[in-house]
C-alpha cells in the first residue's frame, strides 16, 4: 500500500467513497430515529380522546365547584357568588405575583363562572376549594395560596391557575377544549 | 499493579477442546478465582457483590411479576392486589421486589460512601467510578418507573410531581414532558411506557456493570490504605478468600432483606398507594420513597422551580467529578485527620436533607434545608479542593502487609524502596 501515502495530498474516489457512504449511513441512522421519537408523541386515540367537552351549567350551585376532566386534566369550574366575584375584582392588580384582572381570567358578561385547571403551577397537587386566605384555593402539598380567581396569592407556585381554552355555547353551556391545538 | 496472569489449564479434553473456542473458563478463572485481592479489605468491599446479588434478585422477582401484571391504567391496581391475593406466593414474589428495592439503594449508599471515604475515585480509578455514577442513576430512573407501576395514589402523583419537575427545563422541558406522557397528562399511555422501560433500564445496568467490574480489574481494587498492591505478599487470591467472605456478607444481608419482607414489609413504602389513582385527589403529603429524598430536599429547598430542578441534577452529577475535584493525593480518608471531619459531616448533612425531605416545606424547614444543601455543594466545590493543598496527611504505610501485620512484620521488606510515591508526608 506504498502508493497511498500519496493520497493525502490528493483524495481519492475512495476517500470521496467513503465520505459519501458515512454520510449517507449517519442521515439514515437520524432519519430512523425519528417515527421511534414520533411514536411517543400522543397518539391519534389519545388526540380523539381529548375532542372539546361540554359542561352543563345549570345544575352548578352559586358557590359550588365543580371538577371536569379533558385531556385527562383536571378543570375546575366554578359558579362564584357575588361577594367573590367582587373580592377578585377588588384586587390591585400590580400587587400580584403574575399580574391579571380579573376580568382577563372570565369571559365578558359571565363573570360568575371561573373556569381554571385544577392543578397546582407549582408541581401538580390538586388544591382545595374554598380554603386559604383569600378562600380561593389552597394547596395541601407545598402551601401555594390562590384567590377567587384562581391567581396565585401565596406559597411556591409561580403562576396562576391557567384558563383552559372554552366558549360558551349559550349562557348555560360551556364547550372546553374549543378551538384548541391537537 | 502487577497482573498476575490466569494460570488456569484445562484439565480434560472437553475443556481443551471448548477453551480453544471460547476461553470463557479462563476468563472466569481470571477474575473470579485467581484474581488478586488485597490482603486487608474489610467488610465494606463486600458490596459489590451484595449489589450484584440484588440486582439478580430483582430481575428475577420482577420476570416473575411481569407475568401477572397488567400495565394498564384500569387494571393495573387490581392486577397488583390480584398478586398479592391470589397469585401463589405473588405475596412474596412481591415484597421481595419492594423491599428489594429498597435494600438496593442501602447497599448502593454503604457503596457509594465507602468509595468516598477510602478515596475509590482517584487515579487510576476515574472511569470506574464514573461508570458506577451512571449505574446509579439508571437505578433511580428504574425505582422512579417501578414505583409508578402499581398506580395507587402515590405512583400517580409522584409521576406528575416528577414530570412536571421535568417541564421546568428551558426549550425542550415541554416536549420531553409530553414524550413522556405519551398525551396530555399522566395516564395510561404513561403508565404503559414507564413498564417498558422499567423492564428495560436493569438490563442496561447489568451491562454497566459488567463494564464497572472490567474497569475494576484493571487497576485492580482499592483497599482500606489506598496503598496498591506492590507484592505477592500484599494479596490473596479471590477464591477462597473474597469469594467466601462475600458469600458470608450476603448471607448476612439476606437476613436483613428477609426481616423486612416477612416482618415490616410495608414499613418502606406509604399507606396512599393502597389506593387506587385518583387523578382529581391530591394525598395530602406526597413524599418520594426514602432514597429520594436527599434530592427531593433540595429540589424544594430553591425557592425557584428551574433552580431547584438544576440544583437537583447537579447533586447527583458534582459525583461524576470527584476525581478531579478531590485534589489530595492520599487517597484513604483513615490517613487524612482534616478530610475524616468534613467527610462525616457530609454523611450527616446528607441524612439531614434526607430527614428534611420527608417533611413539609414549610417554617424553619426550608431554611435548614437551604443550609444543608449549600453545605452539600460547599463540600464538593470548596472544601475538597482546597484541603489537598491544606492538609498535611498522616504518614501511608510502606505496603499493604506492613499495614496488616506493623512494622515488625513488615521489616522483611526494603521499606523505603517501596514508599508510596503519592505520599505527600
Amino acid at each position: 500500500m506504498a502508493e497511498t501515502t500519496t493520497a493525502i495530498a490528493e483524495p481519492t474516489r475512495r476517500d470521496f467513497l467513503f465520505i459519501a457512504t458515512g454520510a449517507a449511513a449517519a442521515v439514515g441512522g437520524a432519519a430512523l430515529v425519528w417515527p421511534f421519537i414520533q411514536s411517543m408523541t400522543p397518539d391519534a386515540a389519545t388526540i380523539a380522546a381529548g375532542a372539546p367537552v361540554e359542561v352543563d351549567l345549570t345544575p352548578i350551585a352559586e358557590g359550588q365547584i365543580v371538577k371536569v376532566f379533558w385531556r385527562g386534566k383536571l378543570i375546575f369550574v366554578r359558579h362564584r357568588t357575588p361577594a367573590e366575584i367582587k373580592a377578585a375584582e377588588d384586587v390591585n392588580v400590580a400587587s400580584l405575583r403574575d399580574p391579571q384582572p380579573d376580568a382577563a381570567r372570565v369571559k365578558p358578561g359571565h363573570a360568575q363562572w371561573l373556569i381554571v385547571y385544577g392543578n397546582c403551577t407549582h408541581l401538580g397537587c390538586v388544591p382545595l376549594g374554598q380554603q386559604g386566605e383569600y378562600k380561593g384555593w389552597f394547596c395541601p402539598c407545598h402551601g401555594s395560596v390562590f384567590d377567587t380567581s384562581g391567581r396565585v396569592r401565596g406559597g411556591p407556585a409561580p403562576i396562576n391557575l391557567p384558563i383552559p381554552p372554552y366558549t360558551f355555547a349559550s349562557d348555560t353551556k360551556i364547550v372546553i377544549g374549543q378551538g384548541a391545538t391537537a | 499493579m502487577s497482573q498476575h496472569s490466569s494460570t488456569y489449564v484445562p484439565k480434560s479434553a472437553f475443556g481443551k477442546w471448548f477453551e480453544s473456542r471460547l476461553p470463557i473458563a479462563s476468563l472466569i478463572h481470571s477474575s473470579f478465582i485467581a484474581y488478586p485481592v488485597p490482603r486487608n479489605i474489610n467488610y465494606f468491599w463486600t458490596f459489590g457483590a451484595i449489589l450484584s446479588f440484588m440486582l439478580a434478585s430483582q430481575i428475577l422477582t420482577g420476570v416473575f411479576l411481569a407475568m401477572y401484571y397488567t400495565p394498564h391504567a384500569s387494571l393495573a391496581f387490581q392486577s397488583v392486589e390480584h398478586i398479592m391475593r391470589d397469585v401463589n406466593f405473588g405475596w412474596l414474589i412481591r415484597y421481595m421486589h419492594a423491599n428489594g428495592a429498597s435494600m438496593f439503594f442501602v447497599a448502593v449508599y454503604i457503596h457509594i460512601f465507602r468509595g468516598i471515604y477510602y478515596g475509590s475515585y482517584k487515579a487510576p480509578r476515574e472511569i470506574l467510578w464514573i461508570l458506577g455514577v451512571i449505574i446509579y442513576g439508571l437505578m433511580m430512573a428504574t425505582a422512579f418507573m417501578g414505583y409508578v407501576l402499581p398506580w395507587g395514589q402515590m405512583s400517580f402523583w409522584g409521576a406528575t410531581v416528577i414530570t412536571n419537575i421535568l417541564a421546568a427545563i428551558p426549550v425542550i422541558g415541554d416536549t420531553i414532558q409530553s414524550l413522556l406522557w405519551g398525551g396530555y397528562s399522566v395516564g395510561n399511555p404513561t403508565l404503559n411506557r414507564f413498564f417498558s422501560i422499567h423492564y428495560l433500564l436493569p438490563f442496561m445496568i447489568a451491562g454497566v456493570v459488567v463494564l464497572h467490574v472490567w474497569a475494576l480489574h484493571v487497576p485492580g481494587q482499592n483497599n482500606p490504605t489506598g496503598v496498591p498492591i506492590k507484592s505477592d505478599k500484599d494479596w490473596v487470591p479471590f477464591t477462597p478468600f473474597a469469594t467466601i467472605k462475600d458469600l458470608f456478607a450476603t448471607a448476612v444481608f439476606m437476613l436483613v432483606f428477609a426481616w423486612f419482607i416477612f416482618y415490616i414489609p410495608n414499613y418502606m413504602g406509604h399507606a396512599d398507594n393502597y389506593v387506587p389513582a385518583n387523578p382529581s385527589v391530591t394525598p395530602a403529603h406526597i413524599v418520594p420513597e426514602w432514597y429520594f429524598l436527599p434530592f427531593y430536599a433540595i429540589l424544594r429547598a430553591i425557592p425557584d422551580k428551574l433552580g431547584g430542578v438544576i440544583a437537583m441534577f447537579a447533586s447527583i452529577a458534582v459525583l461524576a467529578f470527584l476525581p478531579w475535584l478531590d485534589t489530595s493525593k492520599v487517597r484513604s480518608t483513615s490517613y487524612r485527620p482534616l478530610y475524616k471531619q468534613f467527610f462525616w459531616i457530609l454523611v450527616a448533612d446528607t441524612l439531614l436533607l434526607g430527614w428534611l425531605g420527608a417533611k413539609p416545606p414549610e417554617g424553619w424547614y426550608v431554611i435548614v434545608s437551604q443550609i444543608a444543601t449549600a453545605y452539600y455543594f460547599i463540600h464538593f466545590l470548596v472544601i475538597l479542593p482546597l484541603l489537598g493543598f491544606i492538609e498535611r496527611p498522616l504518614p501511608l504505610p510502606n505496603s499493604i502487609l506492613e499495614s496488616v501485620l506493623g512494622q515488625k512484620g513488615g521489616a522483611g521488606l526494603p521499606s523505603g524502596a517501596n514508599a508510596e510515591p503519592q505520599s505527600k508526608g
